[in-house]
């Protein structure tokens, strides 16, 4: 095991050296952010003197080693545009996209398992048609257009949810909250719906799949035979044996659910790091653009890191139940 | 392995098999996959005849008028052209318009998926054939990227590239191409202990002959499949990195880029220049996913049930 954790530490730290690299000289591949950064009118000396000051008369070279060298002391550069360490930019950012993501989470899975378990149920009737083909749309049709959909609807026609903004925050331990105002609550329905419905979809058809299954096994069969209330067999016994699914593959999805936030924050306007990433990519602020991806790269190694030891670690488990099928 | 000089090629000539015949009547039984056909093949003759069939050329500044911008839908210009689908900011005609995005968010996402099909496959099938520490380091690498998701792989990408249409094509193909790969790596592992391929190998036939002229061909099934699901998503990906402004350039907008547009009139209002497109990208997306649902049980029976 310990071997094992070594092995899989290593290539994880490989993976983020790699993209780093990969980051690093893409980002600064693209055009001259000093085109951005000065003034129309700049004196050839003034443009001179801002690529100095941002290091950008250096060769790329040595731009790489001044990077890897600051990266490893937590140092990602300063950003072009707010003049504050690119980092700090991002974390101060972070909370409105972990409340995004969390309540997205939240509403997939209290609204998913009831559905996907309903969908079981009544396998094959029109309910768990209707059920199903709904998520078949929120699986396949595009998240932003969704995301449309839900404004035109609920803001535009209806009047009822704000479109865009993150509204009203208060300050808890030092994060800007929303979800603690009415007015921050409203903000946040529409765009975590809209970052919820695909993973909806995932929890529905997980939940249905289990159900059905469940349904079938001789513990069910044996708690009817009991005579227990349908409903008890349903909450009790056949939820627990469905959860553990569901529960691992959004814990695995929760990372994506991350990276998936740029669509939402962009459609909602929502001051998240998925919002910055895409300013940043058009106001060419290097800086901020290579934290937000080694944020999320190192976020995706960790996560899948934690995921590799879980299954070692479950491996023998895993592998009697499959000699048993 | 010696290689054979003195063989021929193998002088099999092909004919139309009938259990292509067969699979079409299986996949015309289903009529939700049918209609989704007729879409597709609409939709791909609108997108190539454009310049011919649309009322307006929306790219030639000379024809558009300023004073038109934002008409809704049904309203006429000066010069009586109907705007059935409404007028954007500039006057453009709609219709005009989707039908070009749609020749775009096409282009891309076919030529897309046919270079990342044809990489992925190559890769795919010698990883198979070879076996060993390049097959294991290929799979290793397949699934490091697969653990990514797609648009944070994109956004890289186009965050380094900048936009145009062939970086938006090569961030597809870079997304795309492990899905072939491990699809065909998996069916070529089953073919090569065949025993066309044991008689083609006792022949000793070229190494390259083999892997490319009788292992590949007969995995090709399971990439049919993954193509056809492939080319939904890349149009899904493509707009959506369209309308997150890192995808195709202004000068030539696709769907995903005409949506963008339409978004701040959406706010107040003037719900034709995002909804409209909006539609048409959603109708090609739930076609193109009847016709591959159809396609994997009809080509697959094994993974429908």
């Amino acid at each position: 095991m310990l071997t094992y954790l070594i092995q899989r530490f290593g290539q994880a730290v490989l993976t983020v050296a790699a993209m780093a690299t990969l980051v690093f000289l893409g980002v600064y591949a693209i055009a001259d952010p000093i085109d951005v950064l000065a003034a129309p009118d700049a004196t050839p000396d003034e443009r001179a003197q801002i690529s100095r000051r941002l290091g950008l008369d250096q060769p790329l070279w040595m731009q790489f080693a001044t990077f890897v060298w600051r990266a490893l002391h937590g140092d990602l550069g300063r950003s072009f545009v707010y003049n504050e360490p690119a980092f700090t930019v991002i974390l101060q950012r972070l909370p409105a996209t972990l409340e995004l993501a969390f309540t997205a989470l939240f509403i997939a899975i209290a609204l998913g398992l009831p559905l996907g378990l309903w969908a079981g149920l009544r396998a094959e009737k029109a309910t768990d048609k209707a059920i199903m083909g709904g998520s078949i749309l929120a699986f396949s049709l595009p998240n932003f257009w969704q995301g449309l959909m839900l404004v035109l609807i609920f803001s535009v026609t209806l009047g009822w949810l704000p479109a865009g903004g993150r509204g009203e925050t208060v300050r808890v331990l030092g994060l800007d909250l929303g979800f603690l105002t009415l007015d921050g609550l409203r903000h946040l329905i529409l765009p975590a719906v809209n970052l919820a419905l695909f993973k909806l979809a995932v929890v529905i058809r997980l939940a249905r799949a289990g159900t059905r299954e469940a349904m079938l096994q001789d513990y069910v069969r044996f708690a009817r035979a009991k005579g227990l209330r349908p409903a008890r067999i349903v909450g009790v016994h056949v939820l627990k044996n469905i959860l553990l699914p569901v529960v691992t593959v959004i814990g695995l999805e929760f990372g994506s659910m991350i990276a998936f936030a740029v669509v939402t924050e962009t459609v909602f306007a929502w001051p998240g790091i998925g919002k910055l990433m895409i300013d940043s990519i058009n106001r060419l602020d290097r800086p901020v653009i290579v934290a937000y991806l080694m944020l999320t790269v190192c976020l995706f190694v960790l996560i899948n890191f934690v995921i590799d030891l879980i299954y070692a670690a479950l491996d023998p488990r895993v592998r009697l139940a499959e000699t048993d099928a | 392995m010696t290689p054979a000089a003195t063989l021929p090629e193998e002088p099999v000539p092909y004919r139309a098999d009938p259990v292509w015949r067969a699979h079409a009547r299986a996949f015309f039984r289903s009529p939700a996959a049918g209609l989704g056909l007729v879409i597709l093949v609409t939709v791909a003759l609108v997108a190539a005849l454009a310049p011919w069939i649309t009322p307006q050329d929306p790219y030639d500044l000379a024809s558009l008028d300023v004073m038109d911008g934002t008409q809704p839908p049904g309203s006429r210009s000066f010069a009586g052209l109907t705007y059935w689908l409404g007028t954007d900011a500039q006057g453009r005609d709609m219709l005009s318009a989707i039908v070009y995005g749609l020749r775009v968010s096409l282009v891309v996402s076919l030529s897309a998926t046919l270079i990342a099909a044809s990489v992925g496959s190559c890769i795919g099938v010698l990883a198979a054939n070879a076996g060993g520490r390049l097959d294991a380091v290929l799979m290793r690498l397949v699934d490091l990227q697969l653990s990514f998701p797609a648009i944070l792989i994109a956004l890289v990408l186009l965050a380094a590239f900048g936009r145009g249409i062939d970086k938006v094509v090569i961030a597809l193909v870079a997304v795309q191409w492990a899905y072939y790969a491990r699809a065909i790596r998996a069916q070529a592992l089953v073919e090569r202990r065949r025993e066309y391929m044991e008689a083609a190998r006792a022949l000793a036939l070229p190494r390259t002959s083999l892997i490319f002229r009788h292992l590949l061909p007969n995995c090709l099934a399971p990439v049919i499949v993954v193509a056809t699901m492939q080319v939904a998503h890349a149009i899904a990906l493509e707009a959506t990195l369209s309308f997150l402004g890192v995808g195709v350039p202004v000068t030539e907008p696709s769907l995903g880029l005409l949506i963008k547009n339409g978004y701040d009139y959406l706010l107040s209002g003037k719900y034709w220049i995002s909804t409209f497109p909006g539609l048409a990208l959603v109708a090609v997306i739930v076609a193109i996913n009847l016709v591959g649902d159809r396609l994997r049980d009809v080509l697959n029976p094994r993974l429908s049930a």
